[in-house]
């Protein structure tokens, strides 16, 4: 596959984060993984645009499905793929960060994707070696490629991102989720608002550029997307939130309070879901309504997409 | 009715004409003579020269008596559930609507604690039962008002908490507050802080200075209290919710407040009658009954009391009704529980700032009526046209001493024993009904 057709290329050698991309590397990616997308629906054949190239994935913080996702993406592209789950207890045997990045450097990759509970991690480790680097998500701060398969998502059904409405809800304080999403969705010229209790509003969340609604009702009005947050059950139960069913109650999405937002209303979630907690049931299994398994089939392409646009001949 | 049981719960319908009495409408700030006409549980009409047919209306003569909204008393303990032995619903409904008081506030400080919303329905069914005064709820600000978790704040208010508080206790964990206050500005809730430093006042018993000091008491500063109302405001001012202190009792913490309220805080706050009544001195002789939380302060900080409800700062007088039975009073000082009933000496206690403060009576009546309604979010504690009749009628001037064995609440443990005070309620009508008359 080539990419001469659409833009002209990814400029940067990291894909860090979504703030600071411009709308033509933004729409270079969709449009890649656009088509990986096509091309996976029609085939099961592995392709060899990464022929050759070894790819490690590079995992502080567990995660199932980011890891599975690049793992598969690598493999469909022909990568050579290798694991590295760094549990938080084997960090405690000493090794700092930036050991780690020039160990693995000294292996000459030709790309790492990096998960780490830590904001900025990502980046410390990106300064210490010479290949390029994903973001598979750090801490509460971004989490790009998730961004992208979202906006693909919505893409898919709605056809532009221009314009669209956007309502994130929950957790938006713990959530890089959220923090790359307003990025991606306010670059390409949504209106997107943060639904959650004032205890799960980061602070001055305003300045990029959302509304800020505490209920419901209000935040999801004509709403076009609605992009549920998961809630961490440690978060639940009398710190940020009182409890359970006064969050389902009041913050949780069901087809009752759907009904405030516009009538063909997309719902999507960055999984894995509460169901009960964040997300009624039902509604999560609407495929109608939700598109929350079309995300992690979209999420295969743009991993794909993002690992070839990154690792360059040399 | 009957001349010996001066309560009335029968639920059947009497129409009531109120004729010639003063009305005090804290709204308008004015008092005019007027009939006031009751029919079914809502004030119908209100002017000069009302007539009806008298088969129809049970017609009483105000003249030389006053009448104003009941009052809202937005700081009770009632007992009940856990503390039977010390009052209950009806005993308090009794004494509160002996007092004057129609609508009752009860902080969550039961055992359990009203922390959840069943406990609160619970209240209320039984507050049904009763039917004399109106019974509201506070909810916990944490669970068991241990300080640590916050509670289900918007489900209880859902079920009727007007406002959220760890009653007798202070949430002194800056950031258990500061997500309380953040939590409840998402459905524009009321957060009510009971302001003292626990690690400060831990031990203490009175206020700390030289009396504490002459009678060999641990001492409580008064500065344990303006400090967590200082905190609070870095809090208010950044989460922007609603914030009420309960019965302030110092002279700083009135300062702090005048000067919040001029800066916009949405702060108000409200003091008790021992605070503006009695200083410290009240405990010589070692008198438990005076033996209070926040403790008498100073005769300086109780004259600051008095500024502060004469220039506005203060909003609200609150009775603080606290029951206890003998045997949690008569103790060694340190062993006695803190605390003392107010249900029954709230009005003329508000009423001796008329006499004896030149405190206006609209204004006064504004304290113990309309403010804490206002403050509460309900539908009470006002005169007019189309509201539901829960009102008073009181002679202003009447003397008598306060006699707290003939309270109608259970406990007895009035700081107030044996004072000769002025201005008596007669009647006490809730939706409508006359539940009270002496």
């Amino acid at each position: 596959m080539t990419e001469e057709k659409v833009f002209k290329n990814y400029p940067h050698k990291h894909l860090l984060g979504i703030e600071g991309l411009l709308p033509d590397s933004i729409n270079y990616l969709i449009n890649l993984s656009k088509k990986y997308a096509n091309y996976l629906e029609d085939n099961n054949q592995k392709l060899d645009d990464l022929k050759n190239k070894t790819c490690i994935n590079l995992f502080f913080e567990n995660s199932t499905r980011t890891r599975t996702s690049f793992e598969l993406a690598g493999k469909k592209l022909g990568a050579d793929m290798l694991n590295i789950s760094v549990g938080t207890s084997s960090i405690k045997k000493g090794e700092t960060l930036i050991d780690t990045a020039m160990t693995l450097n000294a292996m000459q990759p030709d790309l790492i994707v990096v998960r780490h509970n830590d904001a900025g991690a990502v980046k410390l480790l990106s300064e210490k070696v010479n290949c390029g680097v994903i973001n598979a998500g750090d801490g509460p701060h971004e989490h790009p490629t998730q961004a992208l398969l979202d906006s693909l998502t919505i893409l898919r059904r709605k056809k532009t991102i221009s314009g669209l409405k956007v309502a994130i809800c929950g957790d938006i304080m713990h959530s890089r989720v959220a923090r790359s999403n307003i990025h991606l969705l306010n670059t390409l010229g949504a209106e997107v608002r943060v639904i959650g209790p004032a205890t799960l509003i980061p602070k001055e969340i305003e300045s990029m550029g959302v509304k800020v609604f505490y209920k419901m009702k209000e935040g999801l009005k004509d709403v076009d997307v609605i992009i549920m947050l998961r809630l961490q059950l440690e978060r639940m139960s009398g710190s940020f939130v009182p409890s359970i069913r006064e969050y389902f109650r009041y913050y949780g999405l069901n087809n009752e309070k759907l009904k405030y937002a516009h009538s063909d209303a997309l719902v999507l979630h960055p999984g894995p879901m509460n169901r009960g907690v964040e997300i009624d049931s039902e509604l999560a299994d609407d495929l109608d309504r939700s598109a929350i398994f079309e995300q992690v089939q979209m999420g295969v392409a743009v991993r794909m997409a993002c690992l070839k646009a990154l690792i360059k001949d040399k | 009715m009957n001349l010996k049981n001066p309560f009335n719960n029968s639920k059947l319908p009497i129409n009531y004409l109120l004729k010639n009495g003063s009305v005090i409408d804290p709204d308008k700030n004015t008092i005019e003579k007027k009939d006031v006409l009751i029919e079914g549980k809502i004030i119908k009409d209100l002017k000069k020269n009302i007539s009806v047919d008298e088969k129809k209306f049970k017609i009483i003569d105000c003249n030389n008596f006053f009448i104003s909204p009941g009052i809202v008393d937005m700081r009770v303990n009632i007992g009940e559930p856990g503390f039977e032995h010390k009052e209950t619903i009806k005993s308090a409904c009794k004494a509160a609507a002996s007092g004057g008081v129609t609508s009752i506030v009860c902080m969550p400080n039961t055992y359990p604690a009203i922390d959840q919303p069943a406990i609160i329905q619970s209240i209320q069914r039984k507050a049904r039962e009763v039917s004399l005064s109106k019974v509201f709820c506070t909810g916990c600000i944490t669970r068991g008002a241990e300080g640590n978790e916050i509670c289900e704040l918007q489900l209880m208010r859902e079920f009727g908490a007007l406002g959220f508080t760890d009653g007798n206790k202070s949430v002194s964990n800056a950031r258990v507050m500061k997500r309380a206050l953040n939590y409840a500005k998402s459905f524009d809730g009321l957060i009510i802080q009971h302001a003292e430093e626990p690690e400060l006042s831990q031990g203490g018993m009175v206020n700390e200075g030289e009396f504490a000091t002459r009678m060999g008491l641990t001492g409580i500063p008064n500065y344990s209290e303006s400090m967590i109302i200082e905190r609070d405001l870095w809090l208010v001012r950044d989460t922007k919710c609603r914030y009420h202190v309960s019965h302030i009792s110092t002279k700083e913490s009135v300062e702090i407040i005048r000067k919040a309220k001029k800066e916009g805080l949405p702060i108000t706050c409200d003091t008790a009658p021992p605070y503006f009544m009695l200083n410290e001195l009240s405990l010589e002789n070692y008198r438990t009954f005076s033996k209070l939380s926040p403790p008498l302060r100073t005769e300086e900080d109780r004259n600051n009391i008095i500024n502060g409800i004469l220039d506005g700062t203060i909003d609200v007088i609150a009775s603080d009704h606290t029951p206890h039975d003998q045997d949690a009073k008569r103790l060694p000082f340190n062993q006695a529980e803190f605390g003392g009933v107010g249900l029954e000496t709230l009005l003329p206690m508000t009423l001796n700032l008329v006499k004896n403060y030149n405190l206006s009576l609209t204004k006064a009546i504004s304290l113990i009526t309309k403010n804490p309604s206002e403050i509460l979010g309900l539908k009470t504690g006002k005169i007019s046209p189309d509201l539901e009749a829960d009102l008073i009628v009181f002679d202003l001037e009447k003397p008598w001493k306060i006699n707290s064995e003939s309270f109608h609440s259970k406990s007895k443990n009035s700081p107030f024993d044996d004072i000769l005070v002025q201005g008596k309620n007669l009647m006490t009508f809730v939706r409508g009904r006359l539940v009270y008359k002496s």
